[in-house]
């Protein structure tokens, strides 16, 4: 299944492709999913991830915005709020 | 309080199970820079940061010994309290004068040196820059300072440069901020160096500052031992050098140094110098002692050049997977934790000590078996290594050739 969200689902492809390396997880990515928990990251994975993230939409994401981030929807609302500030 | 670590503690209780615990070695007695004696056996290492091998250099020892006698076992106090004694202030002058810079700090580990370091220099309004693989120490000063810490990918100054543009095209941009990167120069899990010309040809078009954190390549790169700054001709572009003197120079402790003229107000600026206590005369004595050995004898740098190819091109030819080029640390990538420990294991019992590093302290969460080689091993020690590399690697797959092995048993 894919999100109807283009951007929950670019940032569901790129875990998707880090699966079974970085990170290990099952199931499908939506809005919902809670990045360090469901997707099972430890502290360099999920920086490793971000990192990734900030790669996949060119953009930078501040590490005292990540406190505020818990779910995918939540990193998704912040790629958006970011790109409606750049342009 | 340590629920948390429920399932750091499954991980654990797990590896200790296969045989003792590969995190809590401890030997009885040091024979030398590469044999120790655990009980009656033997164990030889090759997991330690003694590149030069001076921990038991004779003038090194017998200067400790000496400043002990002269001015006792330990100062007591603070770098800006009482800890202060002329012998600090010479090594300062010291380490300055050989890396060629103005000034020196000296700090009581490297690890604080990092601490101390990164968090005086960068304040609320800057940026760090930090290589993907760096250092705990070099994320915790990150973590200690009010700037703003951007990752970039490893050894990838083309994603440097990328992130620094998204920087300065920030809309909230600070203007007064300024950038500093952050690199090391052999990178302590792979032994692979930092691609420090083209790192420096980014700081020079961005305006950015430079630090190399030169822990695993002081000693042991350049022609005169200064690290990789010296051997990649970019010295003058690197604006901060830190380091420590708990590998090549066999001792503890850390250091900055760098031109600029305040230099000085670090001093009191850096709270991991200042709330902590100096480090002990004997300490001070034998590092400096080791920065003279260092200078007068290159052989050493030779010698462990040597057995670093020795033991990379070995363990190459048979096939194993290693970081991506020769350096004093060799590292063996391991398809598996389990494998990984087993195989350690394996090393162990046949008396060799290599370190033992699995995610999440690796880069791309892998599993490696850490090796690392010192000037002051033998080439028959080194081809002892690869044997019994070589033996314990077919027995498990990670290499191939363990099925004629077996078959013949
Ligand atoms: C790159 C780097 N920086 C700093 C340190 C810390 O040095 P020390 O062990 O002397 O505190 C280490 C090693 O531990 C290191 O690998």
């Amino acid at each position: 299944m894919t999100s109807d969200d283009p951007i929950i689902e670019r940032i569901a492809s790129l875990a998707r492709s880090m699966n079974g390396k970085q990170m290990n997880f099952e199931g499908d990515i939506t809005a919902d999913t809670d990045v360090v928990r469901d997707l099972k990251l430890d502290s360099l994975a999920s920086m490793d991830f971000i990192m990734a993230v900030e790669t996949e939409f060119d953009t930078l994401i501040p590490v005292d915005s990540m406190a505020d981030i818990r779910t995918v929807g939540d990193l998704a609302a912040l790629l958006r709020s970011q790109s409606a500030k750049a342009a | 309080m340590l629920q948390k670590y429920a399932a750091l503690r499954q991980a654990h209780a797990q590896l200790c199970e296969a045989a003792g615990d590969p995190f809590a070695v401890s030997f009885d007695r040091m024979l030398s820079p590469t044999e120790a004696m655990q009980g009656d056996r033997m164990v030889t290492l090759f997991g330690s940061n003694n590149y030069l091998g001076l921990t038991f250099d004779r003038d090194c020892v017998d200067a400790a010994a000496e400043a002990a006698r002269a001015h006792g076992t330990g100062t007591t106090g603070s770098r800006i309290a009482n800890g202060t004694y002329a012998l600090h202030a010479a090594l300062e002058a010291q380490v300055a004068r050989f890396l060629g810079r103005r000034a020196a700090m000296v700090f009581t580990t490297g690890y604080q040196a990092n601490l101390g370091a990164l968090s005086a220099l960068a304040g609320r309004d800057d940026d760090l820059l930090l290589d993907a693989d760096g250092h705990a120490s070099i994320y915790d000063g990150a973590r200690l300072s009010a700037a703003q810490v951007t990752r970039f990918r490893h050894n990838d100054p083309d994603d440097l440069y990328r992130r620094l543009k998204l920087l300065a095209a920030r809309p909230d941009r600070a203007a007064a901020g300024q950038q500093l990167i952050v690199v090391e120069g052999i990178y302590s899990m792979l032994g692979d160096l930092a691609p420090l010309r083209e790192i420096a040809a980014v700081k020079r078009e961005t305006g950015a500052w430079l630090l190399v954190d030169e822990a695993h390549s002081l000693g042991v790169l350049g022609e005169r031992g200064r690290g990789l700054a010296e051997l990649a001709g970019v010295e003058e572009d690197v604006d901060y050098v830190l380091g420590t003197f708990s590998k090549s120079l066999g001792s503890i402790g850390g250091f900055l140094a760098g031109n600029d003229p305040d230099f000085g107000l670090l001093r009191v600026t850096s709270r991991a110098y200042m709330f902590t206590a100096s480090l002990p005369p004997s300490v001070v004595a034998s590092v400096s002692r080791a920065l003279d050995v260092l200078e007068a004898r290159p052989g050493l740098r030779s010698a462990l050049t040597r057995n670093a190819e020795r033991l990379y091109g070995a363990l190459s030819r048979l096939g194993f997977a290693l970081g991506p080029m020769p350096s004093p640390i060799v590292s063996v990538r391991m398809p598996d934790p389990a494998t990984a420990s087993a195989f350690w294991n394996g090393l162990f019992g046949a008396g060799i000590y290599v370190n033992l590093a699995l995610p999440p302290a690796t880069p791309g969460s892998q599993s490696l078996l850490r090796t690392s080689v010192t000037a002051a091993h033998t080439a028959s020690q080194v081809d002892r290594l690869v044997d019994a590399m070589a033996a314990i690697g077919q027995d498990l797959a990670v290499i191939p050739g363990g099925g004629i092995r077996q078959a013949a048993e």
